[in-house]
């Protein structure tokens, strides 16, 4: 202790009152606060514009301060929720998990701080992105990427290298296990997915089984809403990735692939016990189906898991229709088609095949034998495309032409004659299903291969998926996009060309097809050979006069009611790409619709 | 004669944190000491077993409120052995610089609040005041000013904004200039002085039995006992600072001590400064997958780190989930803070028992967690 201290030493202390003072004076706590550092987490700001209502926010939040809220001013959009996270900041610890983690990049904190009320309510917030006092403050705490809580690159599957083209083997190979559960830990559970699918497939649910090992399990939510889950996870339009919330700020989960793991490497007693676990007794009645495509063959799976005895008429000789006869073998394995029509085979399905409806047995006839008549015929024509030299032998179409592949490929038909050079018109998925056919039949039987394509549709607009167009740009095919087909010129009773002509524009003012074309500006594309894939047409053949009479049909398309009945058969029933279309899980979907109209029918007139 | 039980907390000046100690007097000399833990009780520990593994960053700084940031490093230490994960080079310097800021910070609240127990009340104000404009720098840093939540399993939360070096260094300066006036306005004080020198003692015995760590332990024994130093994380291996020890251990020693060991943190700042690289990554994801399904391999691990007061370790078991399984709280205060108490705090004065509890380092909710 410094005992020498003098006197005056206390006067030292004076020297303190010169000191700027740190505090703030309390009467500028409100009209002049102290302004919040850059990276403030305060209170949160949404933009309502960008928030997709996923609700990863309040998922993730560790106090459960955030309640997502319907919002019923919100407009509906396809990929949206009309929810918005509300706050509840009694409980919110600030931490700004929800920030890191927001898909949509909505949230953020921004720098106001002060919030004083005797109203408790007033701490409980449904915050726009002008924040708790609608004073639109300067954002705190944005992420960055070192804060980023989500996984924002997807599991590519690994494709076969190009020498794929000289084969039908499936050309994506499926995930590893390693590689699915990385790929299922990326799902934040939001479920727009399931809002968007035709189907309403349970996918994040399935998705966790994956994620969680419980492959049984997952196959029970595939079945639930789909039973053609081996074909829909290998090609769905897969509507639900278009939407998936981790697609906003990085790549969208890969929904399709991880439901091909799924039933790819669920052990076959477990995928079997699945499957089947809520199939019946046949006991309410007896259904027709026609047509064995994606709608017939869903109908008749949910009719089986309601009781009733289900026969299925196809035309051709097995049973499955697009999936059997359309998809290539390189996409869609015959494996897979077996697994799936299998399975419905299982559950006490019928299949009576080689018999057309309206040719070898009427409608009537079915009318009076069954309770309810389900039509799921699908566009199973080929569209002609009128241009000079249509009419040629060698002008040949879509649909025949891959099934007739398919059929070579199962050794029942003979390979289809095809050129060495030969031109596809078209731009959809069908039209690179034939092309891209067409290059593997050429690599079998040339061992080189020359398809050239023409659409009206330039390469930024073709329908097709993306993945398909730059696939067959690798394997070869050769694209004239924006040039639509003029004539298919014909010299000693052969084709020597396809000659093209720049497209100015594919719709009128009104909307219309219509295409205008550059006249100045045309070519020949060399072909021997020219096929056809401009689109598909229904066959209505099934109706007779007086039935025809009283059925609408609207481009090509037929009107029905609620669950796909018609509203002047009532025991009859439609669905797929006759009522709805265009891709295989919409036609599930009718299809699932449809078995619950006519259950729902059956049990009302047997009452 | 009759026995008066009185009451120190969970509600007193003197108190720190919602704890309490029954106190049965005989005049003025406790006869018999009752520490009565459990008022902050929120069962962090069975928290930690409900929360994701991010999830749970919200809830540790809340184990030790004005040191939070030790909790968030065993916690990430932990998880990033668990998982096997190279924290990038940066980010282990940052980690240093927090842990080294929230060190002097809470050796500057615990010395001015000194000023509660002994009525020197211009301590605690200079103290606390000081502290703010370190917390002005947390606040820069990570967005909040106590819970930072800002040492994240794999490395830090974010990158340092531009210029916060410099104004570390400043707030060091600044710091270099102060601490001597708080020397001589708390521990020169002759009131202080006379409370603390030679009394609240801390023999070796004691601490060898109740295992107390940290400043206690150094004061008393002379071991160089600081994790830094004998089980080096982060990057404290790259610098140089001594570990000041004492073998006499009177509250006064324990209070010196704490001095210098804000000099020693000055120094290892601006060592860290020095040392840092300027680029590079400051994260590495600890999983694959979103946060919400983060898991942590399957197995056990203790995380230890030198807190203020003493060894403040984790042991983190994983069953490979998205959750803990368990984790359970090492507390630098737990033996000084229950059983420290109960034994060797009779036969003080009621009035040194805060100035017992401040200068042992206790911090009551790692005792309940």
């Amino acid at each position: 202790m410094n005992k020498e201290k003098s006197i005056f030493s206390p006067i030292k202390a004076w020297k303190y009152l010169l000191r700027k003072p740190i505090t703030v004076p309390k009467k500028d706590i409100f009209d002049k606060p102290r302004e919040a550092a850059l990276r403030y987490r305060g209170f949160h700001q949404n933009d309502w514009e960008k928030c997709l209502g996923c609700g990863t926010c309040s998922k993730i939040c560790p106090t459960n301060a955030i309640t997502m809220i319907e919002v019923d001013t919100l407009e509906e959009k396809e990929g949206y929720i009309n929810e918005r996270p509300a706050f509840d900041y009694g409980r919110c610890t600030y931490c700004a998990l929800c920030v890191d983690v927001c898909p949509s990049d909505s949230l953020d904190m921004s720098r106001e701080y002060l919030h004083i009320s005797k109203d408790a309510d007033t701490f409980y917030v449904l915050p726009d992105s002008t924040g708790i006092h609608g004073d639109s403050f300067d954002k705190g705490y944005v992420r960055d990427s070192n804060s980023e809580l989500l996984d924002l690159n997807r599991y590519e599957m690994e494709l076969e290298p190009v020498g794929r083209k000289n084969s039908f083997m499936e050309i994506v190979r499926g995930y590893s296990l390693e590689k699915a559960l990385a790929e299922s830990a990326r799902c934040v559970e939001c479920g727009i997915c399931t809002e968007t699918c035709p189907a309403k497939m349970n996918i994040p649910e399935y998705i966790k089984s994956v994620w969680e090992g419980d492959m049984k399990g997952a196959v029970g939510f595939l079945y639930k809403t789909n039973p053609l889950a081996n074909v829909c996870g290998r090609i769905c339009t897969h509507k639900c990735e278009d939407v998936c919330a981790l697609g906003h700020r990085g790549e969208a989960i890969s929904i399709r692939w991880l439901k091909r793991f799924i039933v790819d490497n669920t052990p076959m007693d477990e995928y079997e016990e699945a499957a089947l676990e809520f199939v019946t007794k046949a006991v309410n009645g007896k259904v027709a189906i026609v047509g064995s495509g994606p709608s017939g063959l869903s109908c008749a799976y949910y009719l089986r898991t309601l009781g009733y005895e289900v026969d299925v008429y196809e035309e051709k000789a097995l049973p499955g229709g697009v999936i059997r006869y359309g998809g290539p073998e390189y996409r869609l394995p015959e494996e897979s088609v077996l697994k799936d029509i299998g399975m419905i085979e299982k559950s006490g399905v019928k299949f009576i095949c080689n018999t057309k409806v309206g040719r070898d047995v009427q409608l009537d006839k079915l009318q009076n034998k069954y309770d309810a008549v389900f039509l799921g015929t699908g566009f199973s024509l080929s569209r002609p495309l009128k241009i000079p030299g249509y009419e040629h032998e060698d002008v040949e179409y879509a649909i025949p032409f891959l099934g007739q592949t398919r059929d070579y490929l199962r050794e029942t038909a003979d390979m289809p004659a095809i050129h060495e050079k030969i031109a596809v018109v078209g731009g959809g998925n069908v039209a690179f299903d034939v092309a891209r056919t067409l290059v593997r039949l050429q690599q079998l039987k040339y061992g080189a291969d020359f398809v050239s394509m023409a659409a009206l549709e330039h390469r930024e607009i073709l329908p097709c998926d993306i993945e398909e167009l730059e696939e067959g740009t690798e394997e070869g095919v050769k694209g004239h996009f924006g040039y639509g087909p003029d004539e298919i010129i014909i010299e000693n009773g052969k084709i020597a060309g396809l000659r093209v002509k720049k497209v100015l524009s594919i719709f009128d003012e009104d909307g219309k097809f219509n295409p205008k074309y550059d006249e100045t500006d045309k070519f020949v594309i060399e072909a021997t050979q020219v096929y056809i894939a401009t689109g598909q047409m229904p066959e209505y053949a099934f109706f007779d006069e007086a039935m025809l009479e009283q059925v609408e049909i609207a481009s090509g398309q037929v009107q029905v009611g609620k669950a796909g009945q018609f509203s002047s058969f009532p025991w009859l029933f439609a669905g797929g790409d006759i009522v709805q279309g265009p891709d295989i899980i919409t036609g599930v979907a009718n299809g699932h619709d449809a078995a619950d109209g006519i259950d729902a029918y059956i049990r009302a007139k047997n009452k | 004669m009759k026995e008066v039980k009185l009451f120190l907390g969970p509600q007193h000046p003197g108190m720190h944190g919602n704890y309490s100690v029954h106190m049965y007097v005989d005049g003025d000399i406790i006869e018999k000491a009752r520490p009565t833990p459990g008022f902050l009780h929120r069962g962090f520990e069975k928290l930690m077993e409900r929360r994701h593994w991010m999830g749970n960053l919200a809830l540790i700084p809340r184990i030790c409120v004005p040191e939070p940031d030790i909790n968030e490093f065993v916690y990430a230490q932990g998880i990033e052995s668990l998982a096997k994960i190279e924290v990038p080079e940066k980010a282990h310097w940052i980690r240093m610089l927090v842990l080294e800021m929230a060190r002097v910070m809470v050796h500057l609240m615990s010395l001015g609040f000194i000023g509660g127990p002994t009525g020197m009340y211009t301590a605690t104000y200079w103290a606390i005041a000081q502290r703010d404009l370190i917390l002005d720098l947390f606040e820069e840093l990570c967005g909040a000013r106590v819970y930072h939540m800002y040492i994240v399993p794999g490395g830090v939360r974010k990158d340092l904004p531009e210029g916060f070096t410099d104004r570390v260094l400043a707030m060091m300066d600044e710091l270099e200039v102060k601490i001597p006036e708080y020397e001589e306005l708390i521990l020169k004080h002759p009131i202080i002085h006379a409370r603390t020198k030679d009394n609240i003692m801390l023999p070796a015995e004691v601490v060898w039995e109740l295992g107390v760590t940290g400043i206690g332990m150094r004061s008393a024994t002379g071991e160089e006992n600081d994790l830094r130093k004998v089980q080096p994380y982060a990057r404290y291996d790259q610098v140089e600072f001594e570990v000041p020890t004492a073998t006499y251990s009177d509250a006064l020693t324990r209070l010196n001590l704490k001095v210098r060991e804000m000099y020693q943190c000055i120094s290892i700042i601006r060592q860290v400064i020095d040392k840092m690289p300027d680029e590079g990554p400051v994260n590495v994801p600890v999983s694959t997958g979103s946060a919400l399904r983060w898991t942590v391999p399957a197995g056990m691990v203790y995380s230890a780190v030198e807190s203020s007061r003493g060894e403040y370790g984790y042991f983190i078991v994983s069953d490979g989930k998205e959750m803990p399984y368990r984790i359970a709280v090492r507390g630098a205060s737990f033996p000084q803070g229950l059983l420290g108490i109960e034994k060797y705090l009779k036969g003080h004065r009621i009035d040194d028992a805060s100035l017992w509890m401040d200068t042992m380092g206790v911090c009551s909710p790692e005792i309940d967690r």
